[in-house]
């Protein structure tokens, strides 16, 4: 058995030619019952555990069981792992495994030409040829000679490997995800044994003959691999150098549910999760119903509306109301989060958008969300916006919105997508201990107490948990006279409470350190991203630095209030440029915000953008020459 | 909306401790007044302070009560009042709130809040003031007017079947459904105090009169001269009698009631709140003017775990079985590298 040596190289060298790789992509894409989710998060956590760097994307279908062989069922797993710091999963795939017909067409677009192709022939018979309009076989009949392709009878080796442990039928051919991570791993030169370590961990004592079953089977892949002398080269990527610390591998969904664990745990009040399961969102909602010993009450409403309805009755109750969902259901919470901007009681709101309108694509990612997060509720109704720019800040800023929230007395919208909730990445662990505890207790004394008196730091009323004897106040979405909440129509009051709410969100850019420029500090181009494509909108602007061009980029965590250095960023530079994925929300805001010209380079296709597209759109801007 | 001292816990309370000084802004004779004085006056009896309450409202001409109430008060938006009031509850579980709603914000806008905080026996006590209109919108039809009846949004009369609330709650699970009348003081505040008593949803259809759009509604059966002849009052393990010398009852057939003379051998059927599976409740709910007397009183009455007591059941299960909250080891996750 392979060992791992101390700069990350496996022990058994006495093999054939070995190739050192900066990072690899691999794909793998099979049928939606394949197991391929499965197949690339074990890829994933064997890649993080030997130290790589990683980022992954999920991308599967919105039906649950589309017919089988079909395009509309094809599951896929991207990894992208190296030996130094990456932010995208990969532009283009350097290995793609398709388990048949369907996923090979569906996925062999994204293969890098001379790129490995990893087939199992039986997914390739004459049915599932003809499910995708293959007219002939692609694995024999020459139209994949620009790639490596290795085939074999993937199916029937795994239910010979698996039969000694016990296994036959569709049990025994459901390990076949497990025969191919045995070939990757051969081919990417992956220790076996936390992987088996793993399924043994999970299935030993329920089900040993499946934990015995799919060790086998990855056994025997990697053994058919190495027997068979299946790759002529096969590659190594080293370990990456992390900053020293603690690491966890961990998805956007995950680290925004602890995030909301650790506001319960650190504020000193419960949270109150009231949600409604939706596309790419429902994950937060699971985890957290796990997490009640912290104090979180998980409550999965009738719908949307009930979700956040419920959630400001928590808050008015006197703990943290927090709702989650995705751009349809945001939409139709829109009037409750109005209520609590008015009665200004805290609140979040989480929004994992999706691509869109309407239904959209569900399980497709997309930024579209921002004017509607900014502006869509009736009237003037200013509230704080937050985007995480990776899967582990999501649980910095959901901890900042509820933290605001609480501080602020007022909603604040978190600005997710399904690109991050889905995505993972190594994480370094942060110190729960060095959170910033928010108990808010100002305003509380009986004597000359005004429920709607302000703190003169934060614009915020004070926060009373119902059932204080003394403090018993009623409140409203009419409007309130200033100070004692009672309802006003005077015209004067009302201009001084919107001006009130409104200031009082200005306020949070206290909270907003110095907006850190990559890149020139002044110059011919400036990128502004926000949210999701952090990773890709950097790395690319990194790419152009390096060949010397005058670019700077900056990423905005908040949305509202944007930080107050950014208008005289902006001015340094000739050139402002918004990559989005939506048709140039955020330019149009930066526009109407500081009135100057903005170029936006808007991409909707539902997934996230390629480094090399961005470097190609960044050169656009430039001067020629320059 | 200014603050109220609350007395002391010890000290005996008059209904006026439970009124917050706002000048009461319905219609001069508008039906909510009694039911305010009536809810006031019974909440005053159970030493409780106006702090332990919280009133919880929607929108429309009721949707105000909550503003007039010393207590907490969160008069919210339309037809969520149910959704607030079960974050309130959630969040405060010691508190008793109250839910105040009309007909349009109850059955129309917030049918499916109705529906889902009864089954799931949300510990609210729940108002339903119906007067069979939309009031502050200016007199449009509500799901619960009557078909024919003509007014603004339906001068050619309401093609719409009404509502029956009492079924749709009985529907939902409801573990306790009542209905009274604004202009029966004694009636109202029994019911009132048996809502109050019960843990779960209680649900009280009150029937309102609303003096500008839609008056005397209700006149031809709860009229008070009337009345006798026209109501039915329920009371639990009493034969259902009525008529102004008790001359008349109901008696099961089938699966319905028919009315008939109250004679020794007419077999009257004896009213049973508790009777489990709630088709008799139903069948209660069902009889309509003229052809039966209207029924008042509690429908049915059963107990059921109520949903704040499931919810930290479950919290004080994880904290019995996880142990404190140990936030730096849900960071740390299953599986961990140290890079140094």
């Amino acid at each position: 058995m392979s060992t791992v040596t101390e700069d990350g190289i496996l022990g058994n060298t006495e093999r054939h030619e070995i190739k050192e790789l900066d990072s690899v992509t691999i794909l793998f894409a099979g049928d939606s019952g394949d197991g391929m989710q499965i197949t690339g998060s074990q890829f994933t956590d064997a890649s993080v555990v030997f130290g790589n760097d990683i980022s992954t994307f999920p991308d599967f279908p919105a039906e649950i069981r589309a017919p089988s062989g079909t395009l509309a069922g094809v599951s896929a797993y991207q990894l992208h792992f190296s030996n130094h710091d990456i932010r995208t999963p990969g532009d283009r795939v350097d290995t793609l495994v398709a388990m048949n017909a369907a996923a090979l067409k569906k996925y062999l677009p994204e293969l890098e030409k001379g790129g490995i192709l990893i087939a199992d022939k039986s997914g390739f018979g004459p049915n599932e040829l003809k499910k995708v309009d293959y007219a002939s076989n692609p694995l024999e009949d020459g139209s994949l000679s620009e790639y490596r392709v290795v085939q074999a009878d993937i199916t029937a080796q795994t239910i010979a490997a698996v039969k000694p442990a016990g296994l036959t039928g569709r049990n025994a051919e459901r390990c076949k995800n497990f025969y191919t991570l045995g070939i990757a791993y051969y081919l990417y030169d992956r220790p076996l044994e936390p992987t088996f370590d793993e399924i043994r961990k999970r299935f030993a004592k329920k089900e040993p003959v499946i934990a015995e079953a799919n060790i086998a089977a990855i056994q025997a892949g990697y053994n058919f691999a190495h027997t068979i002398e299946l790759f002529k080269v096969t590659y190594r990527v080293r370990r990456a150098v992390f900053e020293p610390g603690t690491y966890r591998n961990i998805s956007g969904n995950l680290a925004t549910a602890m995030g909301v664990a650790a506001a319960a745990s650190r504020s000193g009040r419960k949270v109150f999760f009231g949600s409604y399961p939706i596309t790419p969102a429902s994950d937060i909602l699971h985890e957290l119903s796990r997490l009640k010993h912290f104090g979180v009450l998980t409550f999965q409403a009738e719908d949307e509306i009930a979700a956040v309805a419920s959630a400001v009755g928590a808050s008015f109750g006197g703990i943290l109301g927090v709702t989650c969902s995705s751009g349809p259901g945001i939409a139709l919470k829109s009037e409750a989060i109005n209520l609590a901007v008015m009665t200004e009681l805290p609140l979040v709101v989480i929004d994992v958008q999706r691509s869109g309108p309407s239904t959209g694509m569900p399980t497709k990612t997309e930024q579209a969300d921002l004017l509607m997060a900014l502006f869509g509720r009736n009237s003037d109704s200013p509230i704080p916006v937050i985007a995480p720019a990776t899967p582990g800040e999501c649980f910095e800023c959901i901890y900042e919105a509820a933290r605001v929230a609480v501080k602020y007395m007022t909603p604040v919208m978190f600005l997710s997508d399904g690109y991050l909730g889905n995505g993972a990445e190594p994480w370094k662990i942060p110190d729960a201990a060095a959170l910033k505890a928010f108990n808010p207790s100002w305003g509380l004394d009986p004597a000359g107490f005004k429920p709607y008196a302000r703190n003169p730091d934060t614009g915020a009323r004070p926060w009373v948990p119902v059932g204080t004897p003394g403090l018993n106040y009623r409140t409203t979405g009419i409007e309130k006279a200033e100070n004692s909440g009672g309802i006003s129509y005077d015209p004067e009051n009302h201009q001084r409470m919107t001006k009130a709410r409104f200031d009082k969100v200005a306020k949070i850019a206290q909270e907003i350190p110095a907006t850190p420029v990559f890149g020139a500090q002044e110059g011919d181009l400036l990128v502004v991203s926000w949210g999701g494509t952090y990773g890709a909108t950097l790395t690319a602007a990194e790419t152009v630095f390096a060949q010397g061009k005058k670019i700077g980029h900056v990423h905005l965590r908040w949305l509202n209030p944007l930080p107050p250095d950014l208008g005289s960023i902006l001015k340094r530079y000739k050139k402002i440029l918004v990559p989005e994925i939506n048709v140039g929300q955020l330019a149009y805001h930066l526009r109407g915000t500081y009135g100057i010209p903005v170029e936006s380079y808007a991409r909707i296709r539902g997934k996230a953008f390629t480094v090399g597209e961005l470097v190609t759109a960044y050169h656009a801007q430039l001067p020629q020459g320059a | 909306m200014t603050p109220t001292t609350t007395p002391a816990p010890a000290k005996a309370f008059t209904p006026q401790d439970f009124h917050s000084g706002l000048i009461v802004r319905w219609c001069p004779g508008c039906g909510d007044y009694a039911i305010l004085a009536a809810v006031q006056k019974v909440l005053s009896e159970r030493g409780k302070a106006p702090h332990e309450y919280a009133f919880v409202s929607g929108i429309g001409c009721s949707s105000r009560f909550p503003l007039y109430m010393s207590t907490y008060g969160f008069h919210s938006i339309h037809g969520r009042a149910l959704a607030v009031a079960t974050g309130v509850k959630a969040a405060a579980p010691s508190q008793e709130v109250w839910v105040i709603t009309g007909d349009g914000d109850c059955l129309s806008i917030g049918g499916n809040h109705f529906i889902h905080a009864l089954r799931r026996n949300q510990d609210l006590k729940i108002i339903l003031f119906n007067n069979e209109i939309y009031g502050l919108t200016k007199g449009q039809y509500s799901p619960t007017s009557r078909k024919g009846l003509v007014n603004k949004s339906a001068p050619y009369g309401v093609i719409d079947e009404p509502a029956n609330p009492l079924r749709l709650a009985l529907a939902a699970g409801a573990t306790f459904v009542a209905r009274t009348a604004d202009n029966d003081m004694a009636h109202m505040t029994e019911v009132f105090r048996r809502a109050a008593a019960h843990k779960g949803s209680a649900f009280i259809e009150v029937l309102q009169n609303c003096v500008i759009f839609n008056d005397k509604v209700f006149e031809e059966y709860y009229g008070v001269k009337t009345r006798k002849d026209t109501l039915i009052y329920l009371h639990d393990g009493q034969p259902l009698l009525y008529g102004k010398t008790v001359e008349r009852g109901l008696r099961l057939d089938g699966f319905s009631f028919s009315s008939v003379e109250a004679s020794g051998e007419a077999k009257i059927h004896v009213h049973d709140e508790h009777e489990s599976t709630g088709a008799l409740a139903n069948a209660l709910a069902g009889l309509t003017h003229p052809d039966y007397p209207v029924p008042l009183g509690v429908f049915r009455q059963v107990e059921r775990p109520a949903y704040h007591e499931l919810m930290y059941e479950q919290v004080d299960a994880a904290r019995k079985a996880y142990g404190e909250p140990d936030l730096a080891k849900l960071l740390k996750g299953p599986k961990t590298w140290t890079v140094s």
